[in-house]
């Protein structure tokens, strides 16, 4: 017969956070800061799959950690974000309402189960102005943070805080709060503790525009990243774009629709 | 939802595991404290395959009907033109909704842009026409934030049939309602045919129509209308003038279509999808292609 032997409580607890600690922490960091036009999300991603995304009109999330725990945590969001605004409006849907249910959600997840979430997360809800701006950190254990207007996650998270601390301004343009969170998640990492240089493929950058009615979130990449990061600044009409690249058609196979596109006998 | 019983009785304490009305909010919190499981599954990227399993009285054609015809007891939304462009398509909806003989509203919206590409119109039953373009905005949302990419339109298209096939019972008992979809297509299997118009029939049937199309009780005048003026490539200012015409010849011969009523100045709600997105007509560009129209008609009652 197997011999059980005694873990106190506490003992349990601690060995949770120091997995789920250094399971984020080998992982790389994602920054989130408000700045005078909305609130932009830098996440240090050279893959395609997406540590930042869109999560209602005026909502995005961040994350660090394992990808497939906080995927599903990202779905859970959308689904719930979704089926609120349908149920009730588009505006009673609330970034505290989602970060209330990502701590219930973790917190029961890190007490429950043998394998707490490795995952460190941030909603985020633009307002009209930087001080009604929304920022919440939720970590493995179901604790959340509200954050005053900057965070960093992930990595070594405290040290990009301290680079972030220093020199965050809320009254900022893009381009200089783009090259603070550019160069915060570059001072750490580099080779005998050098600073790097991140380029824009190395970057997975987004923001919830303030001044956009509707879907505020938008994705930055390719030439709009590029001049941002060379300081120049972008029309705002070319500020990104939503997730919006549909499926080319497909070739030669059967329509179940029927829209064929060569059909002239059409069936009606 | 079952009850789960509290650690530590060891009974089973699910006395009423029946819930007619579940309150679909609270769905999401279950007693741990975490989302219910299929929240996060991978599952599907489908809103309303979501919401059958999470809130299924949220979804129309799933509640129960009382037998018999019901065709008069609520609004009916009337008709609906659509017509593809050298650069897209323009759809325009009238502004009346009728019950029986009466009126029931002047100034109902039944043209909507469904996504940032694509527009849907609404005929027949309005109050079941405007759930289901909710339902279906939202359907479409939901894929491009769960999947990071836009649906193509004819998955669209597809998505909107399978939502009008769930209506059919209530069809079946006079509860009928006929979307218009059309929409500007970003990965076309043929470049000169990118606005694309689909039509539907009550039991979920899809057809792609080429050219034009108008659905609703005015829509035999409308089309008649169109028939003789459109020519295939016409610029979207010119369907503009088309579609309002159309709109005015339904409301001519068809008491459930409303004219341009220039004492109110309520004018049709005219939509276009390009490439540049979606766009509404503001007042101001509807009421000088009304006023130019009735001027026309002044002159010429036959158009």
């Amino acid at each position: 017969m197997a011999m059980q032997f005694y873990a106190s409580p506490e003992q349990v607890q601690r060995d949770r956070s120091e997995y789920a600690r250094k399971g984020i922490a080998r992982g790389r960091s994602a920054v989130v800061l408000t700045y005078e036009g909305g609130i932009l999300l830098v996440a240090e991603n050279i893959t395609t799959l997406r540590k930042i995304s869109e999560i209602y009109d005026k909502i995005a999330f961040a994350a660090v950690g394992r990808y497939n725990e906080f995927e599903a945590l990202r779905r859970g969001g959308v689904r719930m974000a979704d089926m609120v605004g349908l149920s009730y409006d588009r505006r009673d849907v609330t970034a505290r309402a989602l970060a209330n249910t990502y701590t219930q959600t973790l917190g029961a997840i890190f007490s429950e189960t043998q394998k707490p979430y490795e995952v460190e997360i941030c909603v985020a809800q633009v307002g009209a102005t930087p001080e009604a701006d929304e920022l919440y950190r939720i970590t493995y254990d179901g604790s959340v943070m509200d954050e005053p207007g900057f965070m960093a996650m992930g990595g070594q998270a405290e040290a990009i805080g301290t680079v972030l601390r220093d020199r965050h301004d809320p009254s900022a343009e893009l381009t200089a709060a783009l090259a603070l969170a550019a160069e915060a998640l570059g001072s750490v990492g580099g080779e005998n503790g050098q600073a790097r240089t991140l380029t824009p493929k190395q970057l997975e950058v987004a923001v919830l525009d303030r001044r956009r009615p509707g879907r505020a979130f938008r994705r930055l990449s390719g030439a709009s990243l590029t001049s941002l990061l060379g300081h120049e600044s972008v029309p705002e009409s070319e500020l990104g774009d939503v997730d919006a690249a549909p499926p080319a058609p497909s070739e030669g196979k059967p329509v179940v629709s029927a829209a064929p596109e060569t059909d002239e006998d059409s069936q009606k | 939802m079952a009850l789960i019983a509290p650690a530590g009785t060891g009974g089973i304490l699910c006395f009423n595991c029946t819930y007619l009305e579940r309150n679909h909010v609270a769905t999401g919190f279950d007693p741990s404290g975490r989302l219910p499981d299929f929240f996060t599954t991978t599952g599907t990227s489908s809103f309303t395959q979501f919401l059958s399993q999470a809130a299924p009285e949220l979804l129309p054609g799933r509640r129960p009907l009382p037998p018999g015809l019901s065709a008069d007891i609520a609004p009916h939304g009337t008709t609906i033109v659509a017509i593809a462009t050298a650069d897209g398509v323009v759809m325009a909806g009238d502004r009346r909704a009728t019950m029986g003989n009466l009126i029931a509203s002047r100034d109902i919206k039944k043209v909507h842009p469904a996504d940032a590409y694509s527009l849907i119109g609404i005929a027949g039953t309005a109050g079941i026409g405007i759930e289901l373009i909710r339902l279906f905005q939202v359907e479409l949302e939901h894929y491009e934030k769960i999947e990071g990419a836009m649906l193509s339109l004819d998955g669209k298209a597809n998505r909107l049939a399978a939502m009008v096939r769930g209506n059919l019972g209530a069809a079946m008992q006079g509860l009928a309602v006929v979307p218009l979809f059309a929409g500007f297509d970003l990965a076309p299997a043929d470049t000169a045919r990118a606005g694309r118009i689909f039509s539907f029939d009550v039991a979920g049937g899809l057809y792609e129509e080429t050219g034009y199309e108008a659905i609703g009780s005015g829509s035999l005048f409308a089309k008649s209308a169109l028939k003789k003026r459109y020519r295939a490539g016409v610029s979207t200012e010119d369907a503009i003038d088309l579609a309002v015409e159309a709109l005015y010849d339904a409301a001519d011969d068809d008491t459930a279509t409303g004219g341009p009523d220039v004492i109110r100045k309520i004018y049709p709600v005219v939509m276009t999808a390009t490439a540049n997105g979606t766009h509404r007509l503001t007042d101001e560009e509807i009421t000088t292609v009304a006023e130019r129209v009735v001027a026309g008609r002044t002159e010429n009652p036959g158009g």
